[in-house]
């Protein structure tokens, strides 16, 4: 009956609790439950409603994802990573192709920086309304779902406009942009920013100061600042803690650093602080679209990388600011076609370790709005 | 910013690397990286800090594109991993991973990525493994390094001692093999646990 061997933040003492009172229970949630977001098991042990410890079971997706890369070349393996995340495969492969280039020592051009960045903002918007629309819906409000699918629709058409695919774009290629901006891309990326800001005030009128929100959300999975950073949750989360740190700001990639915008921040660190966060965050990103394409430079969209990729030997850690948080890759090269080794930094595996720190002394029915709060895609858990 | 600054690269050296088109056959486990002009010794200020204080321990010190890393002693790790949280402010444990060299004396680097809020710097700490060393576990230091040494341990095959729940993460507890070792072929799989959970007689 070890259920709960895996619950040490604190320290092995609680490893001792493996015997069951008189009136606690071990229920299953998952893995096949609509709330948990994909394939996640979490074993809950209860003391009547309330949690005692959990345990996650995590794995039923695992593709070997950094073991196909390790017989992949260094271009063939960018469609897998649009595949962990299947939900930001924009950020996804934002953050492989500005690995590798720095693995080749090259720079995208100006122009294709700038096009990754609108379309990695765009991506993050997208991600955090499907996280919205869900998170609502898993708490127990329907209509956000209907608003924030119908948003995240035009952002899936500009990049279907763009490159052809909706979710799985791999829309970056190493070096640069395989195409070119389409005529009117900014025309739409405008239209839908003007439109936006009215959006979000609608999603801000249901939910911010609706009483039943509020009482769903509020205290409800506390994480304050230091137990974030010790457990290396990131992204959002962190924010939420207090934590004013934003990788875009702090190391910026792609064009961040032209742009200008706030890092949004919460104060107490419990779900609703991270649906402000959040909420602000794509007010931020809708900002740094509208002054994206006020000034896309001209110029060549690719920069000089050869046919066939073989970067020096070495290694690099490249991370970027993902939707769900720091998304980094460590790529070894040995100086051949094929990475030596590819290990991707995921953020929601790592968030996902929060989970049982976060739910304790909570209801059944919370672990549900917490599992939701903390974002995660289990393609991008399991790999 | 010590570390990552967007200072731009140099193109020469760049150039003729990348455009060589005529595929070479990938080197099955290659020795460490070759000197080159990307991978420099490392001598900063961090680096003598940490010589000064763990003077055998700290093996080597390099950058490589920019970035410091330090290669350490797998019997100093946990003092050295307190003495960065602590007094390098090294708060962020941002990843922990292996990385398989089957034709080296050492089998395996252990790999860890630190990042400090406080001076925005990333700092590598790498750890050369023999094939049946222990390492001690980094829980205690960073509680994120629970998840991620499982991980290593289900992938790889490394067992950390005092780790509180050292058992497989993303493949199933009763599975045979440790998929990212070199020697592990990409089809190889656990044949008889996916006949008998499975009902699959051939795989893939």
């Amino acid at each position: 009956m070890n259920i709960l061997a895996d619950t040490v933040h604190e320290n092995a003492a609680q490893k001792t609790e493996t015997v069951l009172g008189a009136d606690e229970l071990v229920i299953n949630m998952g893995p096949q439950h609509p709330s948990t977001h994909g394939v996640l098991r979490v074993k809950l042990k209860l003391d009547g409603e309330r949690v005692v410890g959990s345990e996650c079971v995590i794995g039923y997706v695992h593709r070997g994802v950094e073991k196909i890369a390790e017989n992949r070349t260094y271009q063939q393996f960018a469609p897998y990573v649009d595949r962990m995340d299947y939900v930001s495969a924009v950020s996804n492969g934002l953050g492989y192709c500005e690995a590798v280039e720095k693995l080749l020592v090259v720079e995208a051009p100006p122009r294709a920086r700038v096009i990754r960045t609108i379309l990695a903002e765009l991506q993050r918007i997208a991600s955090h309304l499907l996280w919205l629309g869900t998170h609502a819906l898993d708490i127990g409000t329907l209509t956000p779902l209907f608003y924030c699918m119908r948003e995240r629709e035009e952002i899936l058409k500009i990049f279907e406009k763009y490159c052809g695919a909706r979710l799985t774009t791999h829309a970056f290629r190493i070096g640069g942009l395989q195409y070119e901006a389409y005529d009117i891309l900014e025309k739409d990326v405008e239209r839908f920013c003007n439109s936006f800001e009215g959006r979000i005030q609608q999603y801000s009128d249901l939910l911010t100061s609706n009483s039943i929100w509020i009482g769903r959300t509020r205290n409800v999975g506390l994480l304050n600042s230091a137990d974030c950073i010790a457990l290396g949750a990131s992204g959002p989360i962190l924010r939420a803690s207090g934590v004013k740190w934003d990788l875009r700001k702090s190391m910026p990639y792609a064009a961040y650093d032209q742009y200008k915008f706030e890092i949004s921040v919460g104060m107490r660190g419990d779900t609703y602080d991270r649906y402000m966060v959040r909420l602000e965050e794509m007010r931020q990103s809708r900002l740094i679209c509208l002054q994206a394409i006020e000034n896309i430079p001209a110029g060549p969209i690719m920069a000089r990388v050869g046919r066939v990729l073989k970067p020096p030997a070495g290694e690099v850690y490249h991370a970027i600011e993902g939707p769900k948080g720091i998304l980094g890759y460590y790529i070894v090269s040995d100086g051949s076609i094929q990475p030596y080794r590819i290990r991707i930094r995921p953020p929601s595996f790592i968030n996902l370790q929060a989970l049982d720190k976060t739910i304790r002394g909570h209801l059944v029915t919370d672990v549900v709005a917490i599992i939701g709060t903390l974002d995660i895609v289990l393609g991008e858990v399991d790999r | 910013m010590a570390d990552e600054s967007k200072a731009p690269h140099s193109r020469e050296s760049s150039q003729p690397e990348v455009s060589g088109s005529s595929p070479a056959p990938p080197a099955a486990g290659a020795s460490l990286p070759a000197p080159a002009p990307l991978q420099l010794p490392l001598d900063n200020e961090l680096s003598r800090r940490y010589r000064h204080r763990f003077s055998p321990a700290i093996l080597n010190a390099l950058e490589d594109r920019k970035q410091s890393i330090l290669i350490v002693d797998a019997t100093q790790l946990v003092e050295i991993a307190r003495y960065s949280r602590d007094e390098e402010k090294f708060e962020l444990l941002e990843d922990y991973t292996a990385v398989d060299w089957p034709r080296r004396e050492k089998r395996f680097d252990l790999v860890a990525q630190l990042y400090s809020f406080t001076h925005n710097t990333r700092l590598r700490l790498k750890i050369p493994l023999g094939a049946d060393e222990q390492p001690s576990t980094l829980v205690p230091v960073w509680p994120a390094a629970n998840w991620l040494e499982r991980e290593i341990f289900d992938l790889f095959g490394v067992v950390f001692r005092g780790h509180p729940n050292m058992k497989r993460i993303l493949l199933p507890d009763e599975w045979q093999g440790h998929p990212l070792r070199k020697d592990n072929d990409i089809l190889q799989q656990d044949t008889a646990w996916v006949r008998e959970n499975l009902g699959i007689e051939r795989g893939q």
